[in-house]
């Protein structure tokens, strides 16, 4: 592998990294707050009525049934720090950190023991799809 | 009444706990599967790649885009990691964001996870990739093609990933609606967050493929000399060659 081409890899790299951190430090702020499909159709039928604790649910809905998650009081519940209000960016950034770490690093210990991919190996196509 | 707060995904309790056993038997099953497969696709090449597209479908899924008045919807990502990565290894992308999700995030339930992973990582994930590789012919021939590809997968990734839930809600789920009421509402929801859904994730193979194509999977999964015809291969051959 040359050196250009090893830079050019680790500009993309880096380039996707600042996407996912710009979108979940940033974008995340201008996201609709409205319930999303399913959870639009498990509280349907019921009146939301916003509290200090939550949303309290008239009426009968399938979200009645749905119990407290265990680590609803953890440190970053429902994407905040603590819960603090404006903190879903950096909740957001811890986030983005903390999946490429787990994900890159079960992807790392996962790949074949194939050496440095040439770029070009013919082991490329070797996998279930033969076309 | 209860309360309870809003989340992305199913929370505990939406379906009873022999069907939340049931499917977490079989998302256990299908992940292990999916890291024994995913070996043969992850290279040094493919592996940093593989861990910085989980944290993008992360990042996305927290934008929840408007669909109707009081209603939003997010990313699933099922054919963007498919496309991206491949099927096996998709399915451990979608995976550990759920896992992130619920374990750090308190969203999406413990016991629902089994649930969310067989709706998201399994089935839209792979139906993501069947559509895409039906279409591959038309997404090799050009970037509009990839493009065309990237939407017709997300948009019929999301509306079957929804009839996930509603087999699970069927199946053992708690009172409160009729199964063909979820039926309606879920379709009906879902084919508008599938557009959304199309829209990103064309938006994001395309970048993907403009600068580098030799990251996306579909591209790649044949003879590596079928390279697109036509305006493909320019990009970048100056440096490399």
């Amino acid at each position: 592998m040359t050196a250009p081409d090893t830079r050019r890899r680790s500009r993309f790299l880096i380039g996707f990294l600042l996407a996912a951190l710009v979108i979940a430090g940033g974008v995340s702020y201008l996201a609709s707050s409205s319930p999303d499909g399913l959870d639009s159709v498990t509280l349907h039928g019921c009146q939301v009525t916003e509290t200090a604790t939550g949303e309290q649910l008239d009426g009968a809905c399938i979200a009645q049934n749905a119990t407290e998650h265990p680590a609803a009081t953890g440190p970053l519940a429902d994407y905040s720090i603590g819960g603090a209000e404006h903190s879903v960016g950096l909740a957001g950034i811890i986030g983005v950190i903390v999946t490429v770490l787990a994900a890159g690093g079960l992807f790392w210990l996962l790949r074949g023991r194939r050496g440095p991919a040439a770029g070009d190996g013919p082991g490329d196509d070797g996998a279930h799809d033969h076309g | 009444m209860s309360t309870t707060d809003v989340a992305m995904h199913m929370s505990d309790g939406i379906v009873n706990a022999p069907t939340s056993l049931i499917f977490g038997v079989i998302s256990i099953l299908f992940v292990g599967l999916a890291a024994v497969r995913a070996r043969a696709d992850l290279d040094d090449r493919t592996a940093p790649m593989a861990g910085l597209v989980t944290a993008f479908v992360f990042a996305v899924q927290m934008i929840n885009f408007p669909i109707l008045p009081g209603a939003s919807g997010h990313l699933l990502g099922g054919a963007l990691v498919a496309i991206l990565v491949g099927p096996w290894v998709g399915t451990l992308c979608i995976t550990i964001v759920l896992v992130v999700q619920s374990l750090l995030f308190a969203d999406g339930g413990l016991t629902a996870l089994g649930t969310n992973v067989f709706n998201m990582a399994i089935i839209g994930v792979f139906v993501g990739w069947a559509v895409a590789r039906a279409m591959r012919g038309l997404a090799r021939r050009s970037r509009r093609g990839l493009i065309v590809t990237a939407f017709v997968a997300a948009f019929v990734n999301t509306v079957v990933a929804s009839l996930g839930f509603v087999l699970e809600y069927a199946i053992g789920g708690a009172a409160g609606a009729t199964t063909g009421t979820v039926l309606t509402l879920m379709v009906g929801f879902h084919a508008l967050i599938g557009i959304g859904e199309g829209i990103i994730t064309a938006a994001t193979v395309g970048a993907v493929a403009a600068v580098r194509p030799d990251l996306v999977h579909l591209l790649r999964t044949a003879p590596r000399v079928a390279q697109p015809a036509g305006r493909g291969p320019a990009r970048g051959e100056g440096s490399t060659a």
